[in-house]
């Protein structure tokens, strides 16, 4: 055993210099400018000895608010890595036809469609939408947290930790090529053994722990810490949406945890579960990972869904159609998503008995969703429509959600799956819905929530020129993949050997620049909105005339949210309030109970991600070292039983005070 | 007021449009209470579901473990099946075992909910021996399957096998662990209401660990040393 | 992180537990009584006997049978765990516990006959083979 003793592979596992792409020129490149910016970022920081402030009041916060807030950073940061990769790939797809080879050899091509796909869901979405349900919902319910502020620390360090995995991947070693999903056997270590596939796995089960326990925190907030009065029927529907998402989350987690758990142990240990000799059965990955994949789509669109019902209800002045009928949804929608998976691999061969319940199913879904855009439909009609910012992304929503909605149904026959499967056209759907469901309600949302969070409006202008290269760029980009799609063109492709489908590409990669304006302008908006924010101040806590519980508090709301938990009467218990003459209580403070800042979540999320680092490059020692300490760091914070404190009622009356003077102001 | 305008009021106010003059409450009316002014402990409370919801999550992972081993669970890869290698004596008394193991926590709990501190460590210590016991059991057969040639790598069946069986133990390792530290910090801070909780959380863990145990041997063992 | 601190608002909140003694405690429902955890082992004993007994001792010739009561019991026996030593119950936390948990075995059904059934049926467009060729096959 020991004649092969390499003390460098004792140390290092397999990592070695040539882990690092010095031969790649566009990842060097990359690397010079995350370098440069990374340095100037570190190097600003330093300058202004800013390292005390974000360590006390945002690394080691449990404000549910400043952690919403730093996961929708998160979110902003990745998608621009996110969106880099697909603009990378539009361009190589428009160059790539016939003779020439375009810039992009196929092993870094693939690199970048799981790279996107897996950032883009993992890293962009989903916690872009836990920001937002982070921050709205607890403010919505009337409470003053969530129910496990620590854990909520935790969990974002831990999604953290998942992307910076994700993002090593580009400049130490590489990244999976085996798309988002992982498929086995191409996942497996006979046909992938590499780092790549590690990193994926790695990344995931990182930043699927935090999602999960995420997912019980949320739950435990809403079933437990409603405002006295707010029975579940008085609730807002973004916080049924939150609880039916986090429901969802809570149950499939821990399936995509197991699977690729599984995946691991074949790679790892050499195991059978999804290799193709000794009695494994590579089939059981795709009907695993998607039992994940499907419901996960729900558990992002959902919460965009919630984001639109607000939206629209406020820039209607009008109640939201048809509450109860929005909450059923809600929950068919919920359950339903669970019914359906089999349709991401209808040409698997199950048969047809099999392919039809699963297509009935698939088409049954849209009854709810389709209810779900009446109502929207019904609520504006009749209704006083602003078309200011938010609402603009609405009306974007549902022509392009409802057409994606469409080529969806039509993906359901099974037949009809059979020619489209894994071509453009499937790409297309669902980008369709992603885009125009997930992104555009996100999108909706930071127009409508930003001025809460930070005090003043975003600048209109831009959010408009935002708005409409985002729309324009995304039917540019994707009409002509549909018609693609039903040519017969595959995804995934590098190069194309048919000459005419290259006008097509061209006008993809055009569509792709102009959502980047979209997206550049949205930067944009945010740094001119910063520069003009006095003019574009928020003095009343309520600048859109808003219904429910956020807007009766200061923009930005004080840490404690309320000085008193507020009591619903009714629905939309803000415009209630409004309604019957509420007047805000202006002394009787009281010193408010609230959770310490801790930075137990840092060092955990730490610890968690050296150990998966660890894991991928086979450094036994260092796995074993990060492992132990993790659960003595663990075992260390049980110990702390020392987790509150008490806000002074001199502080509550000082911010209090502040509000009033600046409601006066605003008056 | 005219015919079609009362029912146009009526068709607005249904829909809930809301129009100026109803934006005031009504002369005489007094305003309801909006805010509470007595604080009440909120956060408290959510512990228990918490755990809860996080067992139903568990349930999952588990639930993946039973479908792998449910679909793979006859590919023998012409090597050992489970009746070849399964000792049911030896899983009795594991279960046996594990069932005690419960029955010892729940006197624990009734020690802890009459404050009795010595008396609770003491069926603490008990739980966590008969914990122990099965995971020696189980290492044990472990151990015997491997040398047997009847490894993890060995066939599909052998891998849903190691992993779900495992994955229960490792569940179990873990109880005994948090069930040591629960034991130290009962004894270095006494039965207070934050080691009450956890207790009742670890409680639920470990009856849930013998909910899991019993589709362990019902559909691993004993389905599968039929033949 | 801090280092160990004696518990502060900890010791606080046991003022209001101090009452309680072994009733209801606040999140899951009643306590165990003595007679329950010892009716739920006992229970729990005889529903493990018989399943080992009808497998060890080859009792009926029918696998299939065999296979359903075994089955039965289980489900038997979990309820029991559920009941005695979970104290399940649909009013704890206000029926949420109870709705977390239906949800919870719904999905499970779910996985377990989805995946089985899905899984049984990939080889639909296959060319047959006999089960003794399966079995051997590598």
């Amino acid at each position: 055993m020991f004649a092969h003793f390499d003390i460098k592979q004792l140390i290092f596992g397999r990592l070695s210099l040539e882990a690092i792409p010095y031969h790649e020129p566009i990842l060097v490149a990359t690397f010079a400018v995350v370098a440069l910016a990374g340095i100037a970022l570190l190097g600003a920081v330093t300058w202004f000895g800013k390292w005390d402030y974000l360590w006390r009041e945002w690394f080691t916060t449990i404000d549910h608010k400043r952690i919403g807030i730093m996961y929708v950073i998160l979110a902003i940061v990745m998608l621009l890595r996110g969106f880099a990769d697909a603009l990378m790939m539009l361009v190589q797809k428009a160059l790539s036809v016939g003779a020439s080879e375009g810039y992009l050899p196929p092993h870094h091509y693939d690199q970048i469609f799981t790279a996107h796909g897996t950032i883009m869901i993992f890293f962009m979405a989903m916690p872009f939408v836990t920001g937002m349900m982070n921050y709205i919902m607890p403010l919505q319910i009337g409470a003053r947290d969530v129910a496990f502020p620590f854990l909520n620390n935790f969990s974002f360090w831990m999604t953290v930790g998942g992307a910076t995995l994700t993002m090593l991947s580009l400049f130490v070693g590489e990244f999976s090529r085996a798309t988002w999903l992982a498929y086995a056997p191409l996942s497996g270590a006979a046909y992938s053994p590499g780092v790549g596939v590690d990193y994926y796995i790695w990344g995931l089960q990182v930043a699927g722990v935090g999602t999960t326990l995420s997912g019980i925190n949320l739950i435990a907030t809403v079933i437990k810490m409603r405002a006295p009065g707010m029975t579940l029927m008085k609730m807002p529907v973004f916080c049924w949406t939150t609880l039916a998402s986090n429901a969802l989350i809570v149950t499939i987690f821990p399936v995509l945890t197991a699977t690729l758990a599984l995946l691991a142990l074949d790679r790892y240990v050499g195991t059978h579960f999804f290799t193709n000799d000794f009695g494994g059965n590579s089939m059981l990955y795709m009907n695993l990972i998607w039992i994940w994949g499907h419901p996960e789509v729900y558990v992002l669109v959902l919460p965009a869904f919630g984001i639109y019902s607000e939206v629209v209800s406020t820039f209607c002045s009008k109640r939201l159609f048809g509450y109860t009928s929005m909450v059923y949804a809600t929950a068919v929608i919920a359950l339903v998503s669970w019914l359906v998976w089999l349709h991401h691999f209808f040409t698997m061969g199950a048969g047809p008995n099999v392919n039809s319940f699963f297509g009935i199913a698939s088409m049954i879904i849209a009854i709810p969703t389709g209810a779900k855009v009446f109502n929207w439909l019904f609520t504006m009609y009749r209704g006083r429509i602003r078309f200011e910012g938010p609402f603009i992304w609405v009306m974007g929503f549902i022509p392009t959600f409802v057409i994606g909605g469409l080529t969806g149904v039509l993906l359901a026959v099974p037949p009809a799956d059979f020619v489209v499967h894994n071509s453009l056209f499937l790409v297309a759907h669902f980008h369709n819905v992603i885009i125009g469901g997930v992104v555009f309600g996100l999108l909706a949302g930071v127009q409508y929530w930003f001025p809460k969070a930070f005090g003043y409006k975003l600048d209109p202008f831009w959010g408009k020129v935002s708005f409409w290269c985002w729309l324009s760029g995304f039917w540019t980009v994707f009409l002509p993949l549909y018609v693609l799609g039903l040519m017969g063109v595959t995804r995934r492709t590098q190069h194309f050997d048919d000459p005419s489908v290259q006008p097509y590409l061209t006008i993809a990669a055009i569509g792709v620049c102009v959502i980047m304006v979209g997206i550049l302008t949205f930067v944009l908006q945010l740094i001119v909105s910063y520069f003009r924010r006095e003019q574009l101040r928020d003095f009343t806590g309520d600048p859109w005339g808003g219904r429910t519980l956020e807007w009766s508090t200061s923009s930005p709301p004080p840490p404690y949210n309320f000085a008193f938990t507020p009591v619903v009467h009714d629905l939309d218990a803000w415009w209630d309030m409004k309604r019957r003459g509420y007047e805000r209580p202006l002394g009787g403070f009281r010193p408010i109970h609230m959770p310490k800042n801790t930075g137990a979540g840092v060092v955990l999320a730490g610890l968690s991600t050296v150990l998966g680092f660890a894991l991928i490059w086979y450094i036994w020692w260092l796995a074993a070292l990060s492992f132990a300490g993790l659960i003595a760091a663990a075992i260390t914070h049980t110990f702390n039983y020392n987790r509150d404190f008490y806000i002074s009622a001199e502080d509550v009356v000082r911010l209090e005070n502040q509000r009033t003077a600046q409601l006066a102001a605003g008056a | 007021m005219s015919c079609g305008s009362k029912i146009r009021e009526r068709r607005n106010s249904r829909q809930g449009l809301d129009r100026m003059h109803e934006m005031t409450a009504p002369p005489g009316a007094t305003a309801p209470v909006f805010f509470e002014q007595e604080q009440h402990a909120q956060a408290e409370g959510g512990t228990l579901i918490g755990f809860w919801l996080y067992l139903m999550s568990d349930c999952l992972l588990f639930a993946v473990l039973f479908a792998c081993y449910g679909v793979l669970g006859r590919n023998y890869a012409a090597g050992p099946s489970g009746a070849d290698l399964f000792d049911l004596k030896l899983v009795a008394v594991n279960t046996a075992l594990l069932l005690l193991s419960s029955i010892t926590y729940g006197f624990a709990m009734l020690e802890m909910s009459k404050d009795r501190l010595r008396m609770t460590l003491g069926w603490l210590a008990i739980t966590g021996l008969f914990g122990a016991g099965f995971l020696a059991i189980e290492l044990y057969e472990f151990s015997d399957f491997i040398h047997e040639g009847a490894t993890p790598q060995r066939s599909a069946f052998l891998s849903s096998f190691f992993t779900l069986v495992g994955t229960h133990g490792l569940h179990v390792t873990f109880g005994i662990v948090w069930l040591v530290t629960l034991m130290v910090q009962v004894r270095q801070f006494g039965l207070i209401a934050d080691n009450q909780r956890r207790l009742m959380c670890l409680s639920m863990f470990w009856h849930f660990l013998d909910v899991v145990w019993i589709g362990v041997f019902t559909f691993v063992y004993l389905m599968g040393a039929m033949r | 992180m801090r280092a160990a601190a004696q518990p502060g608002l900890g010791q606080r909140s046991q003022a209001h537990n101090i009452g309680r003694g072994s009733g209801e405690h606040g999140g899951h429902g009643s306590q165990g009584t003595f007679g329950g955890y010892v009716t739920g082992f006992a229970l729990s004993l005889v529903l493990t006997a018989i399943p080992f007994w009808l497998v060890m001792g080859d009792v009926f010739a029918d696998r299939l049978t065999t296979s359903i009561l075994v089955m039965a019991f289980a489900a038997v026996q979990i309820v029991v765990h559920m009941i005695y030593f979970l104290h399940m119950n649909t009013k704890s936390e206000g029926g949420w516990t109870f709705l977390a948990l239906a949800f919870t075995l719904t999905l499970v059904v779910i996985t377990l006959s989805g995946s089985i059934w899905v899984m049984y049926h990939m080889d639909q467009n296959m060319m047959p083979m006999s089960p003794h060729e399966a079995l051997q096959k590598p």
